[in-house]
């Protein structure tokens, strides 16, 4: 599907504020994304990465603020939007099997009543295949290993055929092989022009991974290309000196590598 | 026994029961997968205080004016436990309990207030309370058969969408689908399930009704459409065998002989589901472990030395 090159940017937030008791978690968050991009979204635990999302996508209730997109309110436009939440947020032993978990994603183009037929099916398998879970189809959730379930999540969202999509820590406990698994899919996204938004740990990886960076804490730190917002200065705003940094020997231009980010 | 085919009486009352239980295997299927499995119990106690303010209004003992009191009691507990989970930080089983409690409480003081007022004997009121299928007529079975009819064609023209609510609610929010009516609807379901149940096993046992057979059908399945299908039929196959028994011994009531029934066929689920039951666990774990023994012989066979001497270092 070619990506709708209007100019218009996938998602503008403004002055987002969230809070679950008096005291806002995430305040007053503004920003803007650029079509075709990954976009990684980092802080430290508690910084309301995912509450963020959550409050994007209105499933949690926010104090104020607005999400545009494609310039038009979230609630017109949810069949563009695609949300892979954190692995944890199901029950895995439910009956059903990965195949039946991924047309899922389709329901919401079938509207109500009408059941999923071998359309359905085949952008289901076709899905799987694209995460390498062909051979899984017809097993059964609570049978796949975490891993094999964060990329059922992933088929998910792409049978949803969406144009901006938010990942939960799609990384989170995953094994090598499912995350280059992951980040290939990613970058296929990226080449069919879509925008994906990832709330990401791995401060190692994050140069490697993504054009964008937002730093959270709380407030938006920074927001920004990578090269210039994933810096050593910013990231000790975002993680307030709890970060370790070690000078790479190997690396003659001698930039900090991140070993550890104690959040 | 033989006059269960030939009294007409007889044969209304096994068809409501196995239509009850038809209805409230299918629409516990979905309760129990969204971890609402107290929500039968809920429902059947606040179901009294409907019961006894369609009383205290009418002042008639008829039970089709006892159930639209019953389903509306219902429906505005249901809206009080969406609405505690929602408002508040109080958990789904916490806020059954609080509806149950608060509606069962108010509910004995107006069935007190009922006995010790002029509106003469509530005879009519306990027997709807505790059940009675042995009462039942051909006009509560057309009520039973219409129910179950609504019950499984909205079931079966909403599963991909209860399956999802089930499954995934924060997903099927965002894919548009509104969450909170289909949960709401759900719930409905289950009032108008219960409150019909309430009348042929009574208001403690027909929380088993909805519960037992869904669990029982989750071990022997690992799909969805499957297990509500074979739900249903646990639940039919419950009724008709209480209602067997119950025709073949004097004394006993048809209800709670539905729920031991149901009992049993849990039990029977238990020990010989295909993967989960505990027989084919351990038959599996016996082959596991002669395989592996086996496996193991072979190994220490083909090269002793090199094992022992393994042994030696990692002890």
């Amino acid at each position: 599907m070619a990506a709708n090159k209007s100019g218009i940017a996938p998602l503008t937030v403004t002055n987002m504020t969230v809070a679950y008791q008096k005291k806002p978690v995430v305040r007053n968050v503004s920003f803007e994304v650029t079509e075709g991009e990954l976009i990684g979204i980092i802080g430290p635990n508690g910084a309301g990465k995912s509450t963020l999302i959550k409050a994007i996508l209105g499933l949690q209730p926010s104090l104020s603020g607005e999400t545009l997109v494609y310039g038009k309110p979230y609630k017109t436009q949810r069949k563009l939007v695609g949300y892979v939440p954190q692995r944890e947020s199901v029950d895995w032993d439910f009956p059903t099997n990965a195949l039946d978990v991924v047309m899922m994603g389709r329901y919401g183009q079938l509207g109500l009543f009408r059941r999923p037929g071998a359309k359905e099916k085949a952008i289901g398998m076709e899905c799987l295949a694209k995460v390498g879970m062909a051979d899984f189809a017809g097993r059964q959730i609570s049978q796949l290993s975490g891993g094999q379930q964060q990329r059922v999540f992933l088929a998910r969202a792409l049978a949803q055929d969406a144009t901006l999509y938010f990942m939960d820590e799609p990384f989170a406990g995953v094994d090598a092989a499912t995350e280059k698994a992951i980040i290939q899919l990613l970058n296929e996204l990226k080449r069919q022009g879509k925008t994906v938004l990832v709330v990401h740990h791995d401060l190692a990886t994050v140069e490697q991974y993504f054009d964008s960076v937002m730093l959270l804490n709380g407030e938006l730190v920074a927001y920004g290309p990578t090269s210039s917002t994933f810096t050593e200065e910013m990231l000790q705003k975002a993680y307030g000196g709890r970060l370790t940094f070690l000078k790479s020997h190997a690396n003659a231009e001698d930039e900090p590598v991140l070993i550890a980010g104690r959040g | 026994m033989l006059n269960l085919i030939t009294d007409p009486n007889l044969q209304w009352i096994l068809l409501g029961s196995m239509l009850l239980g038809i209805s409230t295997g299918v629409v516990g299927t979905f309760a129990y997968l969204r971890k609402q499995s107290l929500i039968g119990d809920t429902l059947a106690h606040a179901a009294l205080p409907g019961i006894c303010i369609a009383f205290m209004l009418t002042e008639v003992k008829s039970v089709g004016l006892f159930m639209i009191g019953a389903i509306v009691a219902g429906m505005i507990a249901t809206v009080g436990i969406s609405w505690i989970t929602r408002y508040s930080r109080i958990k789904q089983d916490a806020a059954m309990g609080i509806v149950l409690s608060v509606f069962f409480g108010l509910g004995i003081v107006l069935l007190t207030q009922i006995q010790h007022s002029s509106y003469g004997n509530q005879s009519g009121l306990d027997k709807f309370l505790f059940g009675q299928a042995a009462s039942m007529t051909a006009k509560d079975v057309y009520t039973m058969t219409s129910v179950a009819v609504v019950l499984i064609v909205v079931c079966a023209l909403l599963f991909k969408e209860f399956k999802l609510i089930s499954f995934d609610p924060g997903y099927a929010r965002g894919l548009g689908f509104s969450v909170a009516t289909l949960e709401q609807l759900l719930l409905w379901l289950v009032t108008i399930a219960v409150v019909v149940g309430i009348q042929a096993v009574g208001v403690v046992l027909v929380a088993a009704l909805l519960i037992t057979p869904a669990v029982s059908a989750r071990y022997w399945t690992d799909r969805l459409g499957v297990m509500t299908v074979l739900s249903g039929l646990f639940g039919a196959l419950s009724g008709a065998i209480g209602t067997w028994v119950s025709a073949g011994t004097a004394q006993l009531p048809t209800g709670p002989l539905s729920v031991l029934t149901a009992t049993a066929v849990f039990v029977a689920s238990v020990l010989f589901g295909p993967q989960r039951g505990v027989i084919a666990k351990l038959v599996r774990r016996r082959t596991a472990k002669r395989d592996w023994a086996a496996e193991n012989a072979k190994q220490s066979g083909a090269g002793v030395g090199a094992s022992a001497k393994e042994r030696g270092v990692s002890a």
